[in-house]
C-alpha cells in the first residue's frame, strides 16, 4: 500500500516529527511504499544540514536523510514555508539571491502541489502535527 | 505513470479540516495556501471550520495593529478559485456565541451529524 | 475510519470532536500526548465508555511508556498497540481523520 505523510512540526519542538519516523520505519518494516513525506509549515526545519544536536542527542535532520537514501524517499520541503523561514536549496539560492543554502541531503524544495499530489496518488494519507 | 493517471483526470474528494483560531498561529493562514494550490488540480474541494476554526471566518477582522497579513480576505475570493463549498459546524458557533451574521462569507451551517455525512464521503483528509 | 488524536485532553478538547464524528464501528488511536486521555480516574473515563462498543479505542504503546505509563494504569476497553499496529490500523481503514 502506498501512504504519503504530511508533517507540519520543526525537530525537537515537537514529538511529530519523532512520531513520523517511528511510523514510517514500521511501514517500510511491513513492505508498505511510502510515496512522499511531505514537510509544512515549521516542519520544513526539518531539512536543514546545519543542525548540531548534543551528542547523545537523536540528530533528527541527518536520521530523515539516512532513512531516505536507505529507502530512497521522496524528502519535500514546501517551498513557500521554506521561504518564509529560510530553508533554502542551490536553486532557490540564485533565485533569491542569497548568500548561502542550508538543505540537508535527500531533501528536495518544492510546490504544495507536491501535496495535493501525494493526496491523489497514494492509498492512505496520514498527517502528524501539532 | 502517475503523471499519466492524473492526466487522465483522477478526481478525489478532498476535505480541509480547520480547527484553529487566526493570527495566533500561522496554521489557518498556510492551510488556506494550500486550498488555493489545490484549486488548480481540479479536484473536489470542500472546507469545514470546527471548534476555533470557526474564528477564522470572523467579520471585520482588522491585523494593521499586529502587522500579520489579513488573510481572512481571501475566503471572500475563493469562489473565483471554484472553491464553493464552506461548512461551519452548528456547534462550534453556538459554544462561541456566534450565529451566521458574524461571518465573512456565504457558508452552509450544518450540526455535526450531517456534517459527519459529508466526512463520510470525502476521500482525502487534511487537517489543520 | 481511523481517527488520532495527539493532545492531552485536560489541553484542547480533540477529544469530544472526535468523538461528534466517529461513527460506529470507527477506530479512536490515542498518541503522543493524547495517552493521558486512557488513564485511569480522570474526567474523560466516562466518555471512552459511554462510546465502547460502538468505537474500538487504541493507544500507542511506546508513547505510554515514554509517560511512565503502562496497562496498569489505563481504563478498561483500550487496546495497546505498538508502531506496526499503528501502521495496520491506517492500513485497515480507508480512511485517517488526525485531530491535530
Amino acid at each position: 500500500m502506498k501512504f504519503g505523510v504530511l508533517i507540519n512540526e520543526g525537530p525537537y519542538q515537537h514529538q511529530a516529527s519523532d512520531s513520523a519516523y517511528k511510523f514510517i520505519e514500521a511501514a517500510i518494516e511491513e513492505g508498505h511504499e511510502i510515496y512522499r513525506v511531505f514537510f509544512y509549515h515549521d516542519g520544513v526545519n526539518n531539512g536543514t544540514r546545519l543542525a548540531t544536536p548534543p551528542q547523545d542527542d537523536r540528530h533528527i535532520p541527518n536520521r530523515w536523510s539516512e532513512l531516505a537514501e536507505k529507502h530512497d524517499l521522496d524528502l519535500v520541503l514546501c517551498v513557500a514555508a521554506a521561504q518564509r523561514r529560510g530553508m533554502v536549496d542551490e536553486g532557490e539560492m540564485e533565485r533569491n539571491k542569497k548568500d548561502a543554502n542550508n538543505i540537508a541531503d535527500k531533501f528536495r524544495i518544492s510546490g504544495l502541489g507536491q501535496l495535493i499530489e501525494a493526496g491523489i496518488q497514494a492509498d492512505r494519507m496520514i498527517t502528524f502535527g501539532d | 505513470m502517475e503523471e499519466q493517471e492524473l492526466e487522465s483526470g483522477k478526481i478525489r474528494k478532498f476535505i480541509y479540516v480547520n480547527r484553529k483560531a487566526p493570527h495566533g498561529t500561522i496554521y489557518a493562514h498556510e492551510a488556506l495556501e494550500v486550498v488555493l494550490i489545490a484549486a488548480a488540480f481540479e479536484q473536489d474541494v470542500s472546507l469545514a471550520f470546527i471548534d476555533d476554526g470557526v474564528y477564522q471566518l470572523k467579520k471585520g477582522q482588522n491585523t494593521d495593529g499586529i502587522a500579520t497579513k489579513n488573510f481572512s480576505k481571501t475566503f471572500g475570493a475563493l469562489d473565483m478559485y471554484d472553491v464553493e463549498k464552506l461548512y461551519v459546524e452548528k456547534e462550534s458557533l453556538d459554544a462561541r456565541g456566534l450565529s451566521e451574521e458574524d461571518l465573512s462569507v456565504d457558508v452552509e451551517i450544518l450540526p455535526a451529524l450531517d456534517l459527519k455525512k459529508l466526512f463520510n464521503e470525502s476521500e482525502v483528509f487534511f487537517n489543520f | 475510519m481511523l481517527h488520532t488524536i495527539n493532545k492531552s485532553p485536560f489541553e484542547k478538547d480533540s477529544l469530544s470532536t472526535c468523538l461528534r464524528y466517529a461513527d460506529k464501528g470507527a477506530s479512536v488511536l490515542f498518541i503522543e500526548d493524547a495517552v493521558y486521555a486512557c488513564t485511569k480516574g480522570t474526567q474523560f473515563e466516562k466518555a471512552i465508555h459511554d462510546n465502547h462498543g460502538d468505537i474500538k479505542f487504541y493507544v500507542l504503546g511506546p508513547d505510554l511508556e515514554a509517560r511512565g505509563l503502562d496497562n496498569s494504569n489505563l481504563t478498561t476497553n483500550i487496546e495497546i498497540v505498538d508502531y506496526k499496529g499503528f501502521v495496520k490500523l491506517v492500513a485497515d481503514n480507508e480512511k485517517t481523520q488526525n485531530w491535530l
